[in-house]
């Protein structure tokens, strides 16, 4: 328990600062308001546009967990968006429960076979993951506009629209979604066996294959589950704009996905992960974008902005940068230092 | 719809013209590529289709792609298929190209420039009359462009303007102002806001950073509510031209700041997403929160007519009809301006309305 605090420390500081400097720059982002039944203000957007974030992330720990990477999440996103909007937009009501039940099913079954494919490449054939899952990053795009046609697909759904901007007991629905799929995957991979698996595959796959373990399922199953998360944040994203976007859906979402992984001390060389650290991770970089909107940065070194604190916050997490700082402050020099040891010999 | 009709019935009026032209003009079809070079650069070489025996026979000695009597074929490289306004963009392109009788290469270029110069190098061996296209980025061309002249193949620029010092590369550019675009949504805000006795606070959700339309619609919007110093603009962010970024920077410039009382989004796409923004806190949009839009496409239409967009200002891409003209007056050795602003309308959530059940796109 006290290790975990340890580890969970700097995510949760730098997640803290953030929201302090936030406190003393406008106070009102802390403020929350019931308005229509449910909670709002800053706090709750950033719950409710991080969640997709959140969502891939996780599934993104796993896959880097066995030394792998997933780029095509953000593909997935944009396809498992536009799947649903199209069949909801073929739908004579479209409001009906059950056509966005199926709708919803269609996209979801889809993401798992773009995780089955990526996890056959990388477990099957014995692609690099990183060249594997380039090629549906790159393929999914055309999916994607392939299945909208290049166009935005509108919906008039209400029942769609609740997945991603619909609210539970005053909280956003699709916090709940991540709250779900991030109690699973922490109880699979905890409270199993699988967590071992997977680490073990991540830091010396032959070694776990000598050791009995079927590190060709355990490739494919995080893939698989990297598929789904990456389809359920597409869900919410395109259901929370009621529409459908091939070209822009989740663009470069799987950098910002590998940034929360590593913000939350998950190793890119695998074989260790943090899915909390994640969760954190995904927090820091969706208040980040949301303070900058909020203080008003010139868009135009929007992106500086963002590169600066993310370069501090992957400092201030190195062990070896701290110390090295450390170091520094206990050896200081003044500058008459030098005299006046003379004087005082 | 009935304009575009009028257009090309006059399109295939002057292109039968044309062509009997050519025929009483000593065969003169074949020439129809080095007199438009030529016309750019010296006016007194423009008089259609009376050009002298001598050159006509020069030109029609070497292989002619259109002899009298064949279709004028035109190249042209589009963009791709981005949005719903490119199509319409593309529909109109084609539609107006088969009315006007033109042999029509069309190639999709997928958002790559590489494509858009093979499409365009495809079309210098095919030898067609005229290449018209939508450059990707504005950077790159010359020496795809140079080839073209080289083969005395004129270049029409659709859309979309390219960032070369020679300008003897291409005839002409049919295009947007984007400039103009903002000027009008200013217009449109100086007018409604011109008693107003306190601030108007506006907050602008720009388009991709950097891109031209984006600086464009800034600068002119910026440049006509100058004029009223109670318009202030209190916050102005990137939205990427997309809904999901639209709804995610207004929901923070809902919370950043009290009272807002102006939106001006630089596309339709961003004003829908921020509709939702407002609508999810609570507000009318259209009516707690004014809303002013570019480009005019069909959601951007839907909801400016159920009154929750105030005033559009249109960004056509139905310039099939002007593009048709244009090759016609190239073919024809006609000079032509070197800029072609393209016909656009603005629409209050009236108008709206009522053109809603006839819009193309």
């Amino acid at each position: 328990m006290r290790i975990r605090k340890h580890h969970l420390f700097w995510p949760l500081a730098m997640l803290a600062a953030l929201l302090l400097f936030n406190l003393i720059y406008s106070p009102d982002f802390f403020s929350l308001q019931v308005r229509g039944g449910h909670l709002y203000g800053s706090l709750i957007d950033i719950l409710n546009f991080g969640s997709p974030l959140m969502l891939v992330a996780i599934g993104m720990t796993l896959v880097i967990a066995t030394g792998g990477i997933d780029l095509s999440v953000g593909s997935v996103v944009a396809i498992a968006g536009a799947m649903a909007c199209l069949t909801i937009s073929k739908g004579s009501d479209q409001g009906s429960l059950g056509l966005v039940l199926s709708a919803v099913g269609l996209s979801l079954v889809l993401s798992l076979a773009l995780g089955l494919w990526n996890g056959l490449l990388v477990s099957g054939v014995g692609m690099q993951p990183i060249i594997a899952t380039l090629i549906l990053m790159v393929a999914g795009r055309g999916i994607a506009q392939l299945i909208t046609s290049g166009q935005i697909i509108t919906v008039t759904s209400d029942s769609y629209g609740y997945i991603g901007s619909g609210s539970l007991a005053g909280l956003p629905f699709s916090i709940f979604l991540v709250a779900a799929v991030f109690a699973a995957a922490g109880l699979l991979t905890r409270r199993t066996a699988l967590g071992l698996f997977i680490e073990a595959v991540g830091r010396n796959p032959a070694a776990s294959r000598l050791a009995g373990i079927r590190s060709r399922y355990v490739l494919l199953a995080v893939y698989l589950f990297c598929g789904l998360c990456a389809g359920i944040a597409g869900l919410i994203l395109s259901s929370n704009v009621s529409s459908a976007d091939g070209n822009n859906a989740g663009l470069w979402y799987e950098l910002d996905a590998i940034l929360a992984v590593v913000i939350g001390g998950t190793s890119l060389t695998g074989g260790r992960f943090y899915l909390t650290g994640t969760v954190i991770g995904a927090l820091i970089i969706q208040t980040l974008t949301t303070t900058i909107y909020m203080i008003g940065v010139p868009p135009e070194i929007t992106l500086v902005v963002k590169a600066f604190v993310v370069l501090v916050v992957c400092l201030v997490q190195s062990e070896a940068f701290r110390q090295a700082l450390v170091r520094r402050w206990k050896t200081r020099h003044y500058p008459a230092e030098r005299e006046a040891a003379k004087h005082a010999s | 719809m009935k304009k575009s009709g009028k257009l090309g019935a006059l399109l295939v009026l002057s292109s039968m013209m044309l062509v009997s032209a050519a025929c009483g003009g000593n065969n003169e079809g074949g020439s129809s590529s080095s007199p438009s070079q030529e016309a750019s650069k010296s006016p007194s070489a423009s008089a259609p289709a009376s050009v002298s025996p001598s050159e006509s026979a020069s030109e029609s000695a070497s292989a002619s792609p259109s002899a009298a009597g064949k279709k004028i074929s035109l190249g042209f490289a589009q963009v791709g298929a981005e949005s719903g306004w490119r199509t319409a963009n593309t529909e109109s392109i084609k539609s107006s190209a088969a009315e006007a009788g033109f042999d029509l290469k069309f190639s999709d270029a997928q958002q790559k420039q590489e494509n858009q110069i093979k499409a365009i190098r495809s079309y210098i061996q095919q030898k067609v009359d005229v290449i018209a296209f939508s450059p990707v980025v504005e950077s790159g061309w010359d020496t795809v462009l140079k080839e073209a002249k080289d083969a005395g193949i004129p270049v029409i620029l659709t859309d979309r303007a390219v960032d070369s010092k020679d300008d003897s590369l291409y005839v002409t550019f049919i295009g947007s102002d984007f400039v103009e675009e903002g000027r009008r949504a200013g217009d449109w805000l100086v007018e409604q806001y011109k008693d107003a006795s306190e601030d108007v606070n506006i907050v602008e959700l720009q388009g991709t950073t950097g891109s031209a339309p984006a600086n464009d619609r800034k600068a002119g919007f910026a440049e006509k509510i100058a004029a009223n110093p109670h318009l202030k603009i209190i916050a102005s962010q990137t939205g990427d031209f997309t809904r999901a970024k639209g709804k995610e920077v207004m929901q923070s410039f809902l919370k950043a700041h009290k009272k807002i009382d102006v939106l001006y989004a630089h596309n339709d796409d961003m004003a829908l997403g921020a509709i939702q923004a407002i609508e999810a806190a609570g507000l009318k949009p259209g009516v707690d929160i004014k809303i002013i839009s570019v480009d005019a496409v069909k959601d951007g239409m839907t909801a400016a007519s159920e009154g929750k967009i105030n005033f559009i200002v249109e960004c056509n891409p139905l310039l099939g009809p002007q593009l048709m003209q244009a090759v016609n007056d190239v073919v024809a050795g006609k000079e032509i301006p070197k800029r072609i602003v393209t016909e656009e309308g603005t629409f209050t959530s009236e108008q709206a309305k009522e053109a809603l059940p006839n819009r193309k796109y």
